[in-house]
């Protein structure tokens, strides 16, 4: 992990300040979608190898929810966008 | 060849010229009864076991890079079997019982070495927790002591007593836990497979399963297509990744886990400390240098490197507990990747295709785990059902809902 994450509204930041929350391409299923959907979405994990999308918070900032993509084989962060933001646009 | 005190005189005598290698390189057959997917300590552990315990030994074991370049040589070699629940005690128990007889029977010294493994608490409820999992321990036929504050001191008089924050109050020990040289696991249990004709097949990575319908047939490699009745998948940090190739999602993520070696010292801790604060354990090895680890390094990883701050976490844990290590120089860091469970505990089963079997999700713990491992894994391959000691690490326990939670952390405790 890079050590620094440009954080869209403080600017590059120690990623300490940042908590994970896990990959941003799971999508939270319905209430009544079943228990095969909330299985899958509780407990199983793409885990790819590569760039990867996820959702870090900025705990010890303007605690906004980012979604950062980054490299997990060599630790490079490629952008990093507001959440809600992005949830916004279709 | 058998090693013995004569076979060094002899050798000696023959300026030792007449050492042997201590496994063959062959080339891939085109058929294995078995084929194993991951040569580290489980796979081989798995192989050995297979071809000794259960009489199959057309094996091929199939790894990416050289023996004892993954995890088994990235650990900080403890082990200890300080379980608290039914489905890990009696697991892990059958581990450290291997452990004993290990070097006898695989004739190679793995400098297995019980010198204690000691679990500090420092309140009153860490107190009670460690008494609770000091009698699930004994009610098992496990040897656990409850140790209190001045025999802690005896024992270990370079801790920090004074540390206002976190008193040390006692600690729950295990003297039959202790440290294992990783490299000669990796190295013993190799050569104890290859004596029975397993094909330890270096430097050929796993890049496809070929299946028919449910069925796995064979699968593609760096160095070609192999065919195989069985494909045991034991490839720990890439469980996920060999899994896909089956068309499997796994409840794993992958992270790094780091560890550090210090410049070699005068012997000063003579057993396996961990404190109950900070995530922080600590033993010294027979060079002399300081090993020890803390946290996971808490996001997903393939790196096989970790960060900065881990390593400045984990020394001020490391501090806190012995003052006198802030003047110890750090000579090496390394990184290994774990498959973290979303329970925490580990997996072996058969997957739901026919002849597919998975042994993954050993999170911070597989190196101790390591012989059990092969053994209970060498069971379910042979007879399809499942070692009586391993019958909870079902693969669809989450669905189920008969997690292990060890740490009684819940049924996502984010240990990953």
């Amino acid at each position: 992990m890079a050590s620094l994450i440009d954080c869209p509204h403080c600017g590059a930041r120690p990623k300490e300040e940042f908590t994970i929350k896990g990959s941003a391409e799971a999508e939270r299923p319905q209430a009544e979608a079943g228990n095969e959907a909330w299985f899958g979405y509780v407990y199983l994990r793409d885990n790819p190898i590569g760039r990867v999308r996820e959702y870090w918070h900025h705990t010890s900032g303007c605690r906004r929810w980012l979604i950062v993509e980054r490299d997990n084989t060599d630790h490079t962060v490629h952008q990093v966008l507001d959440a809600a933001a992005e949830k916004r646009t279709p | 060849m058998r090693y013995s005190a004569l076979s060094i005189i002899r050798n000696a005598l023959g300026g030792n010229r007449g050492w042997k290698p201590v496994w063959r390189t062959p080339e891939p057959k085109p058929h294995y009864d078995v084929i194993i997917a991951g040569g580290g300590g489980h796979g081989l552990a798995t192989a050995y076991y297979l071809a000794r315990e259960f009489g199959i030994r057309n094996i091929g074991v199939l790894e990416k890079s050289y023996i004892g370049s993954g995890n088994v040589g990235r650990n900080t070699t403890i082990i200890r079997s300080n379980y608290l629940l039914e489905g890990n005690n009696p697991f892990y128990e059958l581990s450290l019982k291997l452990w004993e007889g290990l070097e006898q029977q695989f004739n190679f010294n793995a400098m297995v070495s019980q010198r204690g493994v000691i679990n500090l608490f420092h309140s009153d409820a860490q107190r009670d927790a460690a008494a609770r999992r000091g009698n699930a321990m004994r009610l098992h036929g496990v040897d656990a002591e409850l140790v209190e504050r001045e025999g802690v001191r005896d024992m270990l008089p370079f801790l920090d007593y004074n540390n206002a924050r976190f008193p040390i109050m006692g600690g729950l020990l295990q003297r039959r836990g202790g440290t294992v040289r990783h490299d000669a696991v990796a190295w013993g249990f190799a050569r104890g497979a290859d004596s029975y004709g397993v094909d330890i097949i270096q430097d050929c990575e796993m890049t496809g399963v070929r299946r028919d319908g449910n069925r796995v047939v064979g699968v593609e490699t760096s160095k070609g297509y192999i065919a195989c009745d069985k494909l045991a998948l034991s490839a720990a940090g890439h469980s996920s990744v060999v899994a896909e190739m089956a068309g499997l999602k796994l409840p794993i993520e992958s992270h790094v886990l780091q560890a550090f070696v210090s410049e070699g010292l005068k012997p000063f801790i003579d057993m396996v400390v961990t404190f109950g604060v900070g995530h922080f354990y600590v033993s010294q090895s027979d060079k002399g240098g300081l090993v020890f680890g803390g946290d996971i390094d808490g996001y997903n990883s393939y790196a096989r490197r970790g960060n900065l701050a881990t390593v400045e976490h984990v020394i001020e844990a490391g501090v806190s507990m012995i003052p006198a290590l802030s003047r110890v120089k750090v000579l090496r860091s390394w990184g290994g990747i774990m498959d973290m469970s979303m329970d925490g505990s580990p997996i072996i089963d058969k997957a739901p295709l026919d002849n597919l079997y998975i042994n993954a999700g050993w999170c911070y713990g597989g190196f101790k785990a390591t012989p059990a491992s092969g053994w209970c894994y060498a069971h379910l391959i042979a007879t399809d059902t499942p070692h009586p000691v391993a019958t909870q690490m079902r693969l669809d326990r989450f669905e189920r809902g008969y997690l292990i939670d060890e740490r009684g952390a819940g049924a996502q405790p984010n240990l990953h």
